[in-house]
């Protein structure tokens, strides 16, 4: 029998405002946190607003030094001048995009082959999930530079180099990306190939992949962007490139070329995110059109 | 014969089925029935291995189902077809393909990853969905059917594993009434024409009579009943169903699946509390 409402909605405001008072002592503890971090953290990292106050003209000096001179009836002429380089840099750009595109292939089939092991719900025994998320973690938590800075050691300046770090980078990224993909399925698809018989292999095959494929491939396409910016940066530090050239420009104060490659940079990863969204959509368009 | 003696299954401090101990001849239609939570599904679970036995044995024609391993237990889960409430197809798979599974075993795993299936298969694959009326949808990806079609591909599933059991999780508890009555007529054919086992969990009592041979009634865990369906009386039913204490009237026609002359609602029920019959 239900007790008397009067006696329930008592006991139930009395229970709700347990809970509100909690939420609320909960949400005063966490604002305190929150300050005192961000106040050590602002001790340490020296951020003081006058400096920063102070600083900010000297960025624009910079940008102001970077932009060339450029006359209106010497158009064509100023902007040969400017772009003296263009050819080369865009050899050293296709460079960085092949990098890119080359960790991004071997990358992604790394995280493939890792994601699976990785997961949870797939794994089978903790002991090879705990090992096979490590391994990703700490192919993905290094910085791409600090492998990009061995690699320049171990096998010499160019492209190889950058193409090492950024694959072991991607590697783990996707590794663990695929993996809590993985994590999110509908189980009961895995217990009717189960149920049917299949083992391990036909599992993921049969009910993991057709749920997780397009997740997959957004992820990865996501991912180029990434890449081809990480594949410019790892080029300062001897990885070949366009970021190679456009470290050697900074330190030696080629002040109109940096404002060159750095444009041609930001139009290329332009170009890709608009390509890289365009694919996405139609790929999410499909499958909820299904 | 499926012998199961002492099945235990615990989950931390919850015995979900308690010492369950019964025989089931080969080419019988088992039905069991209980209220939800009562150890239906974890029992059914066990038989196939995909619930683990906390202890207990499992026995068929000689064989220690409960040690297999491996292969061994791919190939005893291949013999012992399963179906689901949720019916568990992929629904992103064409229906072909979720029929096909059902030979994953039959064949080295190279192929089946490499999604290859002999024209044999695929000719047993359709001349099953004929047998489940599903040949107008052989291509079409399985969630683009009804609630019915996908448990008769689920049931085409099942039988091109060419199983001598099969273990049906409440097949129509997700199902109307006539694809519910549809689903049950192709369940007693496979069990009258190929001479399958079919242990059934149902939560609706006039299936259970009208389509079991033999019926097992659950409650917390263990068997209280096990007997002709004959036998399953209204006090019986009450036992089964009814919580401890409780004044409540059981009519086994609230649940009922039938569509035709639906009988007269019990007077005795529709007053009094609410805690019926949970479906």
């Amino acid at each position: 029998m239900p007790s008397q409402p009067s006696v329930a909605v008592a006991r139930f405001e009395e229970e709700f405002a347990r809970l509100r008072r909690r939420q609320r002592l909960q949400l005063l503890a966490f604002s305190a946190i929150f300050v005192i971090i961000s106040h050590a953290a602002a001790d340490v990292s020296n951020f003081r607003l006058d400096r920063l106050i102070a600083g900010l003209p000297r960025i624009g000096e910079y940008i102001g030094k970077t932009i060339p001179e450029i006359r209106l009836d010497t158009l064509p002429g100023d902007i040969a001048y400017w772009y003296y380089g263009f050819f080369k840099w865009l050899g050293l750009l296709f460079d960085t995009l092949l990098i890119a595109l080359m960790a991004l292939i071997f990358g992604s089939l790394g995280g493939f082959l890792l994601c699976f092991p990785a997961s949870r719900n797939l794994a089978g025994n903790f002991a090879i999930y705990f090992v096979f998320r490590r391994l990703a973690e700490i192919a993905r938590t290094v910085p791409e530079i600090v492998y990009a800075l061995i690699f320049v050691v171990a096998f010499g300046i160019g492209p190889f180099a950058g193409f090492l770090a950024l694959t072991i980078h991607t590697i783990g990224a996707m590794g663990k990306l695929y993996a809590e993909a993985n994590e999110n399925i509908d189980e009961r698809q895995l217990e009717g190939v189960r149920a049917a018989g299949g083992n391990w292999f036909e599992v993921i095959r049969f009910a993991v992949l057709p749920q997780v494929l397009p997740n997959f491939t957004t992820y990865t396409l996501w991912r180029l962007e990434l890449n081809i910016r990480s594949a410019a940066i790892v080029g300062f530090v001897g990885a070949g490139g366009i970021g190679q050239e456009l470290y050697h420009a900074i330190s030696f104060n080629y002040y109109e070329d940096v404002s060159a490659i750095v444009l041609m940079v930001v139009a290329t990863i332009m170009v890709i995110d608009l390509i890289c969204e365009q694919l996405r959509h139609r790929l999410i368009g499909k499958e909820s059109l299904q | 014969m499926l012998k199961v003696e002492g099945l235990t299954k615990t989950f931390g401090t919850l015995t979900a089925v308690d010492n369950v101990s019964f025989e089931v001849p080969t080419g019988q239609m088992l039905g069991i029935i209980g209220r939800s939570g009562a150890g239906k599904s974890t029992l059914l679970r066990m038989i196939n291995r995909l619930t683990e036995p906390t202890a207990g044995r499992i026995d068929y024609d000689g064989r220690d189902v409960a040690a297999l391993k491996g292969r061994a237990l791919r190939l005893w889960r291949r013999e012992c077809a399963m179906i689901f409430q949720q019916f568990n197809l992929v629904p992103r798979l064409d229906v072909l393909t979720n029929v096909l599974m059902g030979r994953l075993s039959y064949q080295p795993t190279a192929r089946s990853l490499l999604k290859l299936f002999t024209p044999e298969e695929r000719a047993l694959a359709v001349i099953t969905l004929e047998r489940v009326e599903m040949t107008s949808a052989v291509l079409q990806r399985a969630d683009q059917l009804s609630g019915g079609q996908q448990q008769r591909v689920a049931i085409a599933r099942a039988l091109v594993q060419e199983p001598r059991i099969l273990l049906a999780d409440e097949p129509i508890a997700s199902l109307d009434p006539r694809s519910a009555a549809r689903v049950m007529d192709i369940l007693r054919s496979i069990n009258r024409d190929d001479g399958i086992t079919v242990i059934c969990n149902l939560h609706t009592i006039d299936t259970a009579r009208a389509y079991c041979d033999r019926i097992i009634g659950m409650r917390t865990g263990r068997v209280i009943f096990d007997d002709h369906p004959k036998v399953l009386d209204h006090e019986r039913i009450r036992e089964i169903y009814v919580a401890d204490g409780s004044d409540d009237e059981i009519d086994e026609y609230i649940t009922s699946t039938t569509l035709p002359g639906i009988p007269p609602i019990d007077l005795r029920s529709t007053s009094g509390g609410s805690n019926r019959i949970p479906t």
